[in-house]
């Protein structure tokens, strides 16, 4: 059967392994698309396809309580991640979810499907990259782990090898605050025209600051984080007017837009300013230090 | 391809014979099964017009790949039977239907709704309904009808 569909992560892996060249289809909602329009040759080999979607262990997550770390299986699709407890547990990524297409959309696709595909207007990945996720690859030679910031290597290319499969994605869970916020041309059913999250985490002292659709791949603002985590006023979760404005001109001094058919770079640049500004504002409430 | 695969729809199984691989779901459906409730409009994704349940789960049906969908259950509009059911019912008391070719989409994506969630908000009809584009209603008479089951429901259960 050219469309291979196992139960296992050991017969994933084994299939990727004996078929390093076939499709790996997630939730779909991307390769789908590809193939319906034909920018997609498919193969008439054996196992030119390997379907993922029903691997138990690729399709559910684990908290460690000791180290406060979330693992997400590759497989976990939006619609679950949208909601408690995953919700409670990464709140930024669950607005992210709740941007990513329609609820049918959400019902399919995956979190690992997002990191595969890796394009610059992936919603879930400014948060994986704002919370320093870190990426777990599997295939028949072994495991490898990587920071997200590796795996993605530019527009929809990644790290990810013939043969090898997206395991899962762990996260930290943090106490701070953190936020996801995405510019488009209508609320549903919209891919990003530009989009920032940021997460706080106030016993480390630090802030992640990481914008979508301005670049190859997802780009952190060092220059920005740096600023605001030296000019916050931690203990009260304050900050003043010219941090906040400082560290939107930042972002959007680190942006790199392009012109395209969904926006130009101009207003790319300025939405990164303006969202990272009410971001910082959102996640420091305390008033003006 | 000689290969031959079942898929399971509305309790029924379906062989599907010499079908090319990359075919999806909404194509088999209609053009090898002749279930033809499910409308093909975007095959991107965006419309929901093609929207079937495959186990349990809302989906376009145009992104699933049919052959990868063996031994799921699989639902369309045709497996709610030959009487309309209330949600249909309501769509044609409030007319909620209009041209009609997102109404199959509508109708799966309303009964997988309510299931789920019998007294839904306004907010959470409009958001649960957002992957299902109507261009001829303005949306106010099909969340009408989704209301009107939702009250339905509950007085019936009083």
């Amino acid at each position: 059967m050219p469309v291979v569909v196992p139960t296992s992560l050991a017969d994933a892996v084994a299939a990727a392994g004996a078929a390093p060249d076939a499709l790996l289809l997630a939730g779909g909602t991307d390769l789908m698309v590809e193939i319906n329009e034909r920018h997609r040759d498919l193969p008439w080999n054996d196992a030119a396809v390997i379907s993922l979607n029903r691997v138990p262990e690729l399709c559910s997550w684990t908290f460690d309580p000791d180290d406060r770390r979330l693992r997400l299986g590759a497989g976990v699709r939006w619609a679950e991640i949208e909601r408690d407890p995953l919700r409670a547990m990464v709140p930024a990524l669950a607005e992210a979810a709740r941007t990513v297409g329609s609820p049918q959309i959400r019902n399919a696709g995956t979190v690992g499907g997002n990191l595969a595909t890796c394009s610059p207007a992936g919603d879930g990945l400014p948060v994986l990259a704002a919370l320093g996720a870190e990426v777990h690859l599997v295939s028949v030679d072994g495991r490898r782990s990587m920071p997200i910031g590796d795996f993605m290597v530019g527009v929809k290319r990644t790290a990810l090898q013939p043969g090898e499969l997206i395991e899962s994605v762990t996260v930290p869970v943090l106490d701070g605050w953190q936020g996801y916020s995405k510019v488009g041309v209508r609320n549903a059913m919209v891919i990003a025209t530009a989009s920032a999250c940021v997460v706080t985490d106030p016993p480390n002292r630090s802030v992640r600051i990481a914008l979508g659709s301005v670049g190859p791949t997802i780009l952190r603002c060092p220059e920005a984080e740096a600023h605001v985590t030296a000019a916050a006023d931690w203990d009260s979760a304050a900050i003043d007017d010219a941090t906040v404005t400082e560290a939107g001109r930042l972002a959007a001094a680190t942006s790199r837009p392009i012109d395209d058919h969904r926006s130009s770079a101009d207003y790319r640049r300025h939405a990164i300013g303006v969202m990272v500004q009410r971001l910082i504002r959102r996640a420091f409430p305390g008033g003006a230090s | 391809m000689s290969e031959i695969y079942t898929l399971h729809v509305n309790g029924r199984d379906h062989e599907v014979r010499d079908a090319w691989l990359g075919e999806n779901l909404l194509y088999v459906l209609r053009e090898r099964l002749g279930l033809m409730a499910a409308k093909g409009a975007c095959e991107q994704g965006e419309c929901g017009s093609c929207s079937v349940e495959v186990a349990g789960e809302l989906v376009c049906a145009c992104l699933v790949m049919a052959a990868a969908a063996i031994d799921e259950p699989i639902r369309t509009v045709e497996g709610l039977g030959d009487v309309p059911t209330d949600v249909q019912q309501a769509f044609v008391d409030t007319g909620a239907v209009q041209c009609g070719f997102c109404t199959p989409g509508l109708i799966v994506a309303t009964h997988h709704l309510l299931d789920r969630e019998p007294e839904p908000t306004e907010l959470q009809i409009r958001e649960e309904l957002s992957g299902n584009v109507c261009r001829c209603t303005g949306y106010g008479r099909i969340i009408e009808a989704v209301q009107q089951v939702a009250v339905a429901r509950r007085a019936a259960t009083r």
